[in-house]
């Protein structure tokens, strides 16, 4: 019976074809070059400076022509191009993102690295706080600071920054203390290695491969967070501009005026899709500990 | 196994204390809580008023423990909106939420769980391939998106379901569909891992051997596998759906928590904020609480009730 022989013979074809880049990654992944390109180079691409408002022009369809100018996705309620303010946006929301992405990352992998090396009572403390941050959602968490702090750009990148802290130290903790179990700890240990040395050059670069895919895996929830936020009106202010915002202002003109809204979201989507996409990708090359199928 | 429950309950209260402490400590950094929690055009003398009523000239120490005190009686003062109490407010909201919540959970179990199962039978075959590729869509999509997507189709261009508010039953299919169909993007995804799993584990390739029809392994044998972390997956999406509601629920005008909270945060109704977040920890610490205790209950490997009854049998 053929269904008997359930895995393991085409192991070595499943090999091959994981490392190479399907046509959805290599799509993913070239998506993503131009939303970072657009993000960088947004001074040179943007038609028209992104808070130009023309009010003989407002609530013009996509590939409207007016004194000269041709809007390509179309206007808002203030005649300003949607264009221009996207590829603006793109830039705020990506910046944001990543910011809170490498803080998250840095503060939550020192703590796991803390807690994995001191153990005890320090080790306690850290992972009870982690198991206080996973009771209470991010968005709610960022939206109560916002409450108390009032809004500033710096405090609304620390508040992306909580998105996922914890799955670092988790993360970090877990791998740490298992690799110092290991053999060549010891025997580098044993060898005279201070401790500082052990986790810079032993123990960090032993792990580097799954704190990344776990910041890849991370980085689309982080876009959802700042862009939620800024869709509620809560995050990036006007006359600033971002991807959430431009969704949550054109909310109000939905029936007259689509493609003030949907423009943004189509972004978002598939910024957030192609990093899934890619984020996969790259877990099943770079972490060979975690689950694939 | 009663001494794990205690240990787990322990645990649990802990974290509501951090949680709550974490509010605490927030506040005070904010500044004078008379001043951040009264509107900005009190007057002096009243605002003189509550920083005695509030105790705000005592030790911190002090100030601290009525904190908690009043936190856990419930009492987190007035709201400014309607002058009422503000965990009064939450208790009214929750309903909806909740309403909303298990309805878009239900519409993810319906459909997610027969796709993930489906992919993982025709494992790499196309049938996989495309149910992962409607997953992945649904769990990219931002929830906000998806629902102003819905909202321009089916109540602006097609006039067939209202776009806000929570008077009818009609009312709650477009904001669950928003938050559910997410969810059944994950729930697939998960279902599909587990699944496959579970049809690697010896036990099934038994079964499979004597001839046992695929189906009747799927009911008899990999089902009951998969019910402990479909369980513990549905124990984490709590959160997910708690922190969609915030977006869906302002969306939609569904007067739920979720968007008590995002009002509250506009206006700075601190009291409501406070009221909301304690209970959202409540629920998040309770929900993992019960998946543990269920989780014990249902798994005989932990010594839970399964075990007790095999022998007393």
């Amino acid at each position: 019976m053929s269904t008997v022989s359930l895995s393991s013979a085409p192991a070595t074809a499943v090999r091959v074809a994981k490392n190479r880049m399907s046509p959805v990654v290599t799509l993913s992944a070239g998506f993503l070059l131009v939303v970072v390109l657009v993000a960088l180079l947004a001074d040179w691409l943007a038609p028209l400076p992104y808070t130009a408002q023309n009010l003989a022009a407002r609530l013009k369809p996509p590939l409207t022509e007016s004194g000269g100018t041709t809007y390509w996705l179309g206007t808002d309620q203030l005649g300003r191009d949607i264009l221009s303010r996207m590829i603006f946006a793109v830039r705020t929301s990506i910046l944001i993102a990543v910011m809170g992405t490498l803080i998250g990352a840095i503060f939550g992998t020192m703590l796991g690295f803390i807690a994995a090396r001191l153990r005890g009572f320090v080790d306690q403390a850290i992972m009870m706080l982690v198991d206080a941050q996973a009771a209470i959602p991010a968005l709610f968490l960022a939206l109560t600071m916002l409450a108390f702090f009032g809004n500033n750009i710096v405090l609304f990148i620390i508040l992306i920054s909580i998105d996922g802290w914890d799955r670092y130290t988790r993360l970090a903790r877990g791998l740490v203390v298992s690799e110092q179990e290991s053999d060549y700890i010891n025997a580098v240990e044993a060898l005279g290695a201070g401790p500082s040395r052990v986790i810079l050059r032993h123990l960090l670069p032993n792990i580097a491969a799954a704190l990344v895919v776990q910041a890849t895996l991370n980085f689309p929830g982080t876009i959802l967070l700042e862009t939620s936020l800024s869709f509620l009106g809560l995050g990036v202010q006007p006359p600033g501009t971002s991807l959430g915002l431009m969704l949550g202002e054109g909310r109000r003109y939905l029936l007259n005026a689509w493609w003030i809204a949907v423009f943004p979201g189509l972004t978002i989507f598939l910024t957030t899709l192609s990093m899934s996409l890619f984020g996969d990708w790259l877990r099943d090359r770079l972490d060979p500990t975690s689950e694939r199928h | 196994m009663f001494r794990f429950l205690a240990l787990r309950s322990l645990r649990a209260l802990l974290t509501v204390a951090i949680c709550v402490s974490a509010v605490f400590i927030a506040l005070r950094l904010a500044g004078d809580p008379a001043q951040i929690m009264l509107p900005s055009d009190t007057p002096p003398d009243v605002v003189a008023y509550y920083r005695d009523a509030w105790g705000l000239d005592r030790p911190l120490a002090e100030q601290y423990l009525r904190y908690i005190a009043s936190a856990v009686r419930g009492d987190f003062g007035l709201s400014f909106a309607d002058d009422r109490p503000a965990f009064a407010a939450v208790i009214e909201a929750l309903p909806k939420t909740y309403l909303l919540g298990s309805s878009a959970l239900m519409l993810a179990l319906l459909i997610g769980l027969p796709l993930g199962i489906l992919a993982a039978l025709r494992h790499n075959r196309a049938a996989d391939r495309l149910a992962m590729a409607v997953a992945v869509f649904g769990y990219a999509i931002p929830v906000f998106f998806l629902g102003i997507l819905l909202i321009l189709l089916f109540a602006l261009k097609l006039r067939v379901l209202p776009s806000a508010g929570s008077d009818s039953l009609w009312h709650l299919i477009l904001p669950t569909v928003t938050l559910g169909l997410p969810l059944a993007g994950r729930l697939a995804r998960f279902a599909r891992t587990a699944t496959l799993e579970v049809l690697g584990k010896p036990y099934i390739r038994a079964a499979r051997g004597r001839g046992v029809m695929p189906l009747g392994v799927i009911i008899r044998h990999a089902l009951p596998n998969a019910a402990v972390p479909l369980l513990m997956f549905i124990g984490i999406e709590i959160g997910h759906i708690l922190a969609g509601s915030a977006v869906v629920e302002t969306i939609f005008a569904w007067p739920g928590i979720g968007r008590l909270l995002v009002d509250s945060v506009s206006t700075r109704d601190l009291a409501v904020v406070q009221a909301v977040i304690f209970t959202v920890t409540i629920i998040m610490v309770g929900a993992n609480l019960l998946v543990d205790v269920v989780h014990i209950l249902i798994d005989p490997r932990l010594g839970g009730f399964s075990r007790a009854v095999g022998k007393q049998a």
